[in-house]
């Protein structure tokens, strides 16, 4: 393996696992985060003989047996999801939060996510997406208090309003 | 509309959603054809210099490079309104990023290393980067040769000797006199600063050419028909000999829109014996090859009388086209006829000039030339009811179009045009307008409310069209095939529910093909303006209805009745009197077979179609004439804080109206608005492209570039949806896409005011801008 070789181009080029997006290349813009080792890291940094030994999970094992998971049940129904191309990147940075705490707080979730950029959806259904899906991990949901108030219940309410017309 | 809708009107989930969160939806960087080969390009690295001398030797020796090409290899040109481009660079560059060769290998390093190894000798020659400079006699020509480009005649009017690619003139009543007249003058001068559109999946095509010229293409485009008749035109080509493709795009917002990379990724596999071609943009070239949103000087001059009624506006726009015409042309005419806002003015002048610079071209963004002259009327609106003494609120709902107003281009407003004032109630409602803000969070920070309105129509030929084709399958579902792209906005969805809801299906059992195909997928002319749930939507319900007659017909015949007596629901086809005799669709699908083997009927398949209608080309010296296949209107109110120790704002709370006709899909048009007003901050708050003083962009990377994070957001965003229903439009219907992010600048920019009483005129209002404002004023009541 060349040792200038990237952890995205030896994802995408050799393994053909090409969920994983370059939208910079030079790590500004998240789109190809994956878990390290369970820790988000941008694919286009990190070099292909620096993860021999590790643990790296994307996009494509999200899903089991074809069924999707919560969390991307959470960004379908949500409407998290326009072109889609940060999509894979957003739902990497989520699970990588959502593993090392199942119930954050709406503060933790915009910290965890303020790192993948997204032109087209304006954030807030991703956010709820994330919520939604951290409350299906926990089914006893904190309350949504706490430092910032409820001003910050702001980014439920796109999960209120789908949920109304039946369509999960 | 008098039945009641099962599908159209709910929020039903995206399907390209699945493919996009596992991982499996392919976008064209994601496809690798057998022998594909990776391009690199070599970008000037002056804004306007005389190419003396390329040396390709030494970039033809590196190991891999199958392709090496310069501008003087190559001698079409391209566009298109006015074919004013090249492919590559050809003798002369004109800006700063600007492509002069380009390599083809069997590695992205061995291109990359190849174009290091080129060697170009450039002369400098003078640059001219301000329209405003652009537009004095004597200044140098970005296009010496404009007289001898080809252009769309009778409505783009480029002047030859000079640096304008197109003025477009709005003539109505007499402005002049009835400014001098006036009880009440405001002029204000205002700039918008160019900025990009930054989809996250930057621009990439492959090509792969082909014996006798033919060519086939797979790319990140809004527009496979006319990126086929732009390359069909430049290379004398048969249309049937290019095919394009379009897989998932990764966003567009207007970028995507006309040609891209195709011709380069074209002409390189040729170059390559035929070996395909991948071209994908760096993010940098991103900022600085691909094209942007032009800039804009306005100079606004509105008249009124004293108790508020606008007798006249004049306005000059400046907007600073760059390097190429491309869609620039388009967007200083749409702007144009849209540039005094939706207000009734019987006297009105605007000249609004395209100005070649040399900087990176502009082409259509999201709002097309109406965010940005929308930031000066709607501040100068402001301005002007301060000057009269009167509420902004109260002084719109006076000037407002009203049925049996006139439009600046002559056309009148009625009730199937939306109600403008509605939407502008609704916004100042919902942020309680009249109501002090509640006191600011800390001693140095002050709030302040703003309001805007805003409007736009599509900017399209008067004669745009396009097809839409529903086949039916073996087990009585239903295929549609369009070629307009969704590329993020959710019209696909759109279209499979407005066919579900025509052919008595339920939704699971409509599909849409995602892959459009000039080969396969029926005409559309671009996915731009605004218009694709519109016209598509009507070409959907045209076909859905071709295929009800054909179902009908064959379900008539097997039953041996007349055709009237049949209805068709619950994806089966009987006699209105006889349900129990239904035929399911599966059973008619590919024909009906008859119990004793004879058959009838043979596959289904729908077919229909919609053309604008009624639209005139605008006469040249006035500006009259109908624009517009219908316009959509809209306002937002805001409530801000401003940190006057920062010059930071934060945005407590937007709320934004459109008057949707009928929202076809809350969840999907919800995220057009959360979308774009989020985008819109962008505009606001962030963003803007730097030069420095010899045209080079500063600020090409999302270091420099910042957009909206998560972490950006307004405390609260209230979407709107009114529903005052359009004539023509699919079950009323009227697009949303872009409007959302109209006026979000203006907005912020009159709560500011508020705020500090500061009248901010240029973009975008960053801290430094904000703060600078806040020392200026302190210094000047400083004795």
């Amino acid at each position: 393996m060349p040792s200038g070789l990237t952890l995205i181009e030896f994802l995408r080029d050799r393994l053909y696992l090409t969920g994983t997006k370059e939208g910079c290349g030079i790590g500004e813009c998240g789109a190809c985060t994956v878990l390290l080792d369970e820790k988000p890291v941008m694919a286009c940094l990190v070099l292909a003989v620096e993860v021999d030994g590790c643990t790296v999970d994307t996009v494509e094992g999200e899903a089991t047996d074809g069924q999707l998971s919560d969390l991307q049940k959470a960004f379908v129904e949500t409407g998290a999801v326009q072109c889609g191309f940060c999509t894979p990147g957003m739902i990497m940075s989520a699970r990588g939060l959502l593993r090392r705490n199942p119930t954050p707080s709406d503060d933790e979730i915009i910290e965890a996510m303020a790192g993948n950029l997204c032109r087209c959806t304006g954030y807030e259904a991703i956010l709820a997406a994330v919520r939604l899906a951290a409350a299906a991990v926990q089914p006893v949901a904190e309350p949504l208090t706490g430092e910032t108030g409820t001003e910050r219940r702001r980014f439920l309410r796109g999960v209120e309003s789908t949920r109304k017309d039946g369509w999960r | 509309m008098t039945r009641e809708l099962r599908v159209v009107g709910t929020s039903v989930p995206r399907d390209d959603a699945i493919d996009k969160v596992t991982g499996a939806a392919r976008y064209t960087t994601d496809l690798a054809l057998p022998g594909m080969l990776h391009a690199a390009i070599l970008t000037s690295p002056h804004a306007s210099a005389r190419i003396v001398r390329v040396d390709l030797s030494d970039a033809r020796s590196v190991p891999g490079v199958r392709a090496v090409l310069m501008g003087s290899d190559l001698d079409v040109r391209l566009g298109l309104y006015l074919r004013d481009k090249r492919i590559l660079a050809r003798d002369v560059v004109r800006y700063q990023g600007e492509p002069v060769a380009a390599v083809a290998a069997d590695t992205l390093d061995a291109a990359r290393e190849a174009c290091r190894r080129i060697c170009v000798e450039y002369d400098e020659l003078p640059a001219v980067l301000d329209p405003r400079d652009a537009m004095a006699v004597g200044a140098p020509l970005v296009h010496p040769d404009l007289a001898g480009y080809d252009h769309m005649r009778g409505v783009f009017f480029p002047k030859p000797g000079t640096n304008v690619a197109h003025h477009q003139k709005i003539r109505k009543g007499d402005a002049l006199a009835s400014l001098a007249a006036a009880d009440i003058r405001l002029e204000a001068s205002f700039y918008n600063p160019p900025v990009q559109h930054v989809p996250m999946e930057t621009h990439a095509s492959i090509a792969q050419a082909l014996p006798e010229g033919r060519v086939e293409i797979w790319t990140s485009s809004q527009s496979p028909y006319t990126v086929r008749h732009l390359l069909s035109v430049c290379l004398g080509l048969p249309h049937a000999a290019i095919r394009v493709h379009v897989p998932y795009v990764g966003g567009g917002f207007g970028g995507k829109a006309g040609l891209g990379l195709e011709p380069l990724a074209t002409v390189l596999s040729r170059a390559a014996g035929g070996r395909p071609v991948l071209v994908s943009a760096t993010r940098e070239e991103e900022f600085n090859t691909m094209p942007s949103r032009p800039g804009l000087h306005s100079t606004i001059k509105i008249g009124s009388t004293r108790d508020g009624r606008i007798t006249a506006l004049e306005a000059t726009y400046v907007w600073d086209a760059g390097a190429y015409a491309d869609y620039g042309v388009n967007v200083g005419r749409a702007a144009a006829y849209s540039g005094a806002g939706p207000y009734a003015i019987d006297h009105c002048s605007i000249d609004s000039y395209v100005v070649y610079t040399n900087k990176v071209y502009g082409t259509a963004y999201r709002g097309f030339g109406h965010l940005e002259v929308l930031w000066g009327i709607e501040r100068a609106m402001d301005q002007m009811a301060r000057k009269l003494g009167l509420d902004p609120v109260e002084f719109r709902r006076r000037n407002l179009l009203k049925e049996g107003a006139t439009t600046i281009t002559g056309e009148l407003f009625t009730a199937g045009h939306g109600k403008p004032v509605e939407c502008l109630d609704a916004v100042a409602k919902a942020i309680d307008w009249g109501r002090p803000s509640d006191a600011p969070s800390a001693p140095h920070k002050v709030r302040g409310k703003g309001i805007a309105m805003l409007h736009k129509a599509p900017a399209m030929p008067t004669y745009t069209s396009c097809a839409a084709v529903i086949k039916l399958d073996e087990d009585g579902a239903a295929d549609v095939l369009v070629s307009g792209v969704d590329y993020g906005q959710g019209t696909y969805t759109v279209l499979r529910q407005i066919a579900a809801e025509e052919l008595g299906l339920p939704i699971g059992k409509v599909h849409i093909t995602w892959d459009c195909d000039t080969a396969l997928t029926p005409y559309d002319w671009q996915t731009v303006a605004s218009r694709f749930s519109y016209m598509g939507g009507n070409a959907v319900i045209e076909a859905a209805a071709d295929c009800l007659r054909q179902l009908t017909a064959v379900a008539a015949q097997a039953l041996g009745v007349a055709p009237e007596t049949i209805v068709c629901e619950d994806e089966a086809a009987f006699p209105a009197d006889k349900p129990d005799r239904a035929i399911s669709y599966k059973d008619l699908a590919l024909g009906y077979a008859f119990p004793n083997g004879n058959a009838i009927g043979g596959p289904i398949i729908g077919h229909g179609r919609f053309i604008a209608t009624g639209l005139t080309h605008l006469d040249p010296e006035t500006g009259q004439g109908r624009p517009a296949q219908f316009w959509t209107y809209g306002a937002h109110a805001v409530e801000i804080e401003v940190d006057t120790e920062t010059g930071e704002i934060e945005i407590l709370h937007i709320a934004t109206a459109v008057d949707a006709g009928k929202v076809l899909n809350p969840l999907s048009c919800t995220g057009q608005v959360i979308g774009g007003v989020v985008q819109g901050l962008g505009s606001t708050l962030h963003e803007g492209f730097q030069f420095d003083g010899k045209g080079r962009l500063l600020n090409p990377s999302f270091v420099d570039y910042k957009i909206p994070t998560a972490k950006d957001l307004p405390r609260r965003m209230t979407p709107i949806f009114l529903e005052n229903p359009q004539p023509g439009g699919p079950y009323g219907a009227r697009g949303v896409a872009e409007h959302p992010m109209i006026s979000v600048p203006s907005a912020i920019g009159n709560a500011l005011a508020d705020a500090l009483g500061i009248d901010y005129a240029v973009l975008p209002l960053s801290p430094e801008r904000v703060l600078l404002g806040i020392q200026s004023r302190e210094r000047e009541k400083t004795p």
